[in-house]
């Protein structure tokens, strides 16, 4: 039997050095586009710095804390916009995490099996209806419809809490909040449900044993188990709220201006921007949306940063397991 | 293969390089681009000239031109001194067509009457000033009525737009206050009222409020059948919004000998005049570099303002360019040139 003397590549040492060409290759393409992503953000934070820069030397951080937005004077100041922000994301937090939680448990622990999926699917499916749908069915049905029914019930019942006060137009701080909570609602549950199925049985069969109902099974044992990850859904409903453009300036009445009262109008970053750049000609009015647009950037850093802490807080004061959630 | 294409490309371009470029590309104005749209695909079939024109909006228009980025652009509001200056003054206004801005209410209390303002009184509505509908201004005017003792609800577009330059450009002519405190632009610090985005949207906010009075293009109030109020003119006459009554408008409109056209016509003199009416402009370069582009827009700004494209405006309530503007507009493409020369 002859020994093949050329190829080199057929010896087994050669044939494991091609493949650690192909394997550094293949590392080099991974890392390319790991890096991607932080050199397009840190790109995208270069562009808004320089898009902005006008606004920025000749405002500061004035520009967080005053109220005046007038493109004709070019006076600048974006607090009711930062405002707004905050306050719309916070009330569709407020109405979206408890009815998507319900949801969520409801269709892990409680609901037949025969309803679960149609369920499921079908709040999963609001999630992919475009904004701008959410909006004109925001201004055409849901606004006439909280106008005649919630709004005035609130200020019947509760007119003499500052938040429920003032002409009730229909566009306002709560009917974006409300609109944002409808958007929202499919993210938190279905991120939600996820996190509860995957909770060991062992956890609730426990809690049975021990004499709970269902009920205090699953809102005392499985619940608990799922905390990091429910709080992470909460996040993701956040992010997608705060970025929220379309429907909510349809809804909100696109007021700069901060009002103790819900039923008022009042405007957000996202939407502000949305509705001036196209037709901004000043150089400063452009360079303060684009500063409008560095401060939404940095809003959302932020919160995300301090959900991770939270998310941090809540898997590491706990004692049983679920961390990696 | 890749010697026997460029060869090819190179003949291509002798060929057409003195002739009519065959494209053209445009970006500016939203409020003009159904008419832009169908000026553009006509123009195309007729000539086979493609011209690409994209709404981004009438300030992205004037940046793009300023850039030199396309080949001609678009604007609701003319071109400011500083914008002017970017461009060394290089810079002709064509007028395309015209629009107007009509005040449409909603008042269950007066039924189907037709109400009736003058620029005074709608000035001080959009300044807070008159926070009634039985304020004795509306009153007055609208002998016969009887006005709710009722709060305005006054809405406006939050996004910035043409109709909104329009609407200010009004109102500074008719108040000082309103010129001193607010101004005039595409978006403005407004004293009171709800934001609407959109024509829709201000339309949708008046609609379901009882008392709320906002105002919309004349196209988009046609053709959504809105009521809208009939407005007293510089004249003293009371004025229904219609296409005559802004063309008449133009037609009233004072334009010096060499008018590069950055006429504003809101309260126009002249008894017919609807006052809150204005041009929206094409910018094209008064010596541009490429003399097939030049000579390929002149010869479409030639048949924009014929009767022929001048009427498709009309069939979609564009307000149609008066006879001594046409003319007007014709005597200043004479003088259009390329690369220092007369376009031939």
């Amino acid at each position: 039997m002859t020994v093949p003397t050329a190829p080199s590549a057929s010896t087994p040492a050669a044939a494991l050095q091609g493949a650690a060409a192909g394997d550094r290759i293949f590392r080099a393409l991974l890392t390319l586009a790991a890096l991607a992503i932080p050199v397009l953000l840190g790109f995208l934070v270069y562009e808004l710095v320089q898009g902005s820069e006008l606004a920025i030397q000749r405002y500061g951080f004035r520009f967080l804390t005053t109220s005046t937005w007038d493109p004709v004077t070019d006076e600048f100041g974006a607090l009711p916009l930062i405002f707004g922000t905050l306050l719309s994301s916070f009330l569709a937090l407020l109405i979206a995490v408890p009815l998507s939680l319900g949801v969520a448990i409801f269709i892990t622990e409680f609901a037949p099996s025969a309803i679960r999926r149609p369920i499921a699917f079908i709040v999963e499916l609001l999630a992919a209806i475009p904004s701008v749908v959410y909006g004109l069915w925001g201004i055409f049905v849901l606004i006439p419809f909280l106008r005649t029914t919630v709004f005035t019930f609130l200020k019947g019942t509760f007119g003499f809490l500052p938040f429920f006060q003032g002409p009730v137009y229909g566009q306002s701080m709560l009917a974006a909040g409300i609109i944002l909570a409808i958007m929202v609602m499919p993210y938190i549950m279905s991120v939600t449900r996820e996190v509860l199925a995957v909770v060991p049985a062992s956890q609730r069969e426990a809690a049975m044993a021990l004499g709970a109902t269902r009920w205090e099974a699953a809102w005392t044992a499985v619940v608990p188990y799922a905390r990091s990850g429910i709080v992470g859904a909460v996040i993701l409903g956040l992010g997608r709220a705060l970025g929220e453009t379309m429907a909510v300036t349809m809804l909100i009445g696109n007021r700069h201006e901060i009002a103790a009262s819900l039923f008022a109008p009042g405007y957000t970053m996202a939407a502000a921007i949305a509705n001036e750049f196209s037709e901004a000609s000043t150089d400063m009015h452009l360079a303060a949306l684009s500063y409008v647009a560095l401060v939404l950037f940095g809003v959302t850093v932020i919160v995300n940063a301090l959900a991770r802490v939270l998310i941090w807080r809540v898997s590491k004061g706990r004692q049983s397991g679920g961390a990696g959630l | 293969m890749s010697r026997t294409l460029i060869s090819a490309g190179l003949a291509l371009a002798a060929i057409t390089a003195p002739g009519t470029a065959q494209s053209l590309t445009g970006a500016g104005a939203t409020f003009p681009n159904p008419i832009y749209g169908k000026w553009f695909d006509e123009y195309a079939k007729k000539t086979g000239v493609k011209i690409n024109y994209q709404s981004i909006g009438s300030g992205g228009g004037i940046r793009q031109f300023t850039e030199g980025t396309v080949d001609f652009g678009a604007t609701d509001g003319p071109m400011t001194p500083d914008q002017m200056n970017a461009v060394q003054g290089k810079v002709l206004h064509i007028p395309a067509v015209m629009g107007a801005d009509v005040l449409t209410y909603n008042l269950a209390a007066v039924g189907t009457a037709q109400l009736k303002f003058d620029g005074p009184a709608i000035a001080d509505i959009f300044l807070g000033k008159i926070t009634k509908w039985n304020d004795r201004r509306i009153a007055g005017l609208n002998p016969g009525v009887k006005l709710p003792d009722q709060d305005i609800i006054v809405v406006h577009r939050s996004d910035g737009s043409g109709t909104t330059y329009i609407w200010t450009d009004y109102l500074s002519k008719v108040s000082p206050e309103w010129k001193e405190k607010v101004g005039n632009a595409q978006s403005v610090n407004w004293p009171v009222g709800l934001g609407g985005k959109g024509n829709e949207g201000v339309t949708q906010t008046v609609k379901q409020t009882d008392g709320a009075l906002g105002y919309v293009e004349l196209i988009y109030a046609i053709s959504n059948k809105l009521a809208y109020a009939h407005v007293k003119n510089g004249a003293g006459n009371i004025i229904a919004p219609s296409l005559a009554s802004v063309t008449a408008a133009a037609a009233s409109a004072k334009f010096p000998a060499n008018t590069d056209f950055r006429v504003s016509i809101t309260n126009a003199p002249g008894a017919d005049s609807y006052p809150i009416a204005s041009f929206t402009w094409l910018l094209v370069s008064p010596d541009s570099k490429d003399p097939a582009k030049a000579k390929a827009l002149k010869t479409f700004l030639e048949w924009m303002v014929t009767d022929e494209a001048q009427q498709m405006a009309a069939v979609l309530h564009y307000a149609p360019l008066p006879k001594p503007v046409v003319a007007l507009v014709k005597e200043r493409l004479k003088t259009l040139k390329a690369a220092g020369k007369p376009i031939a």
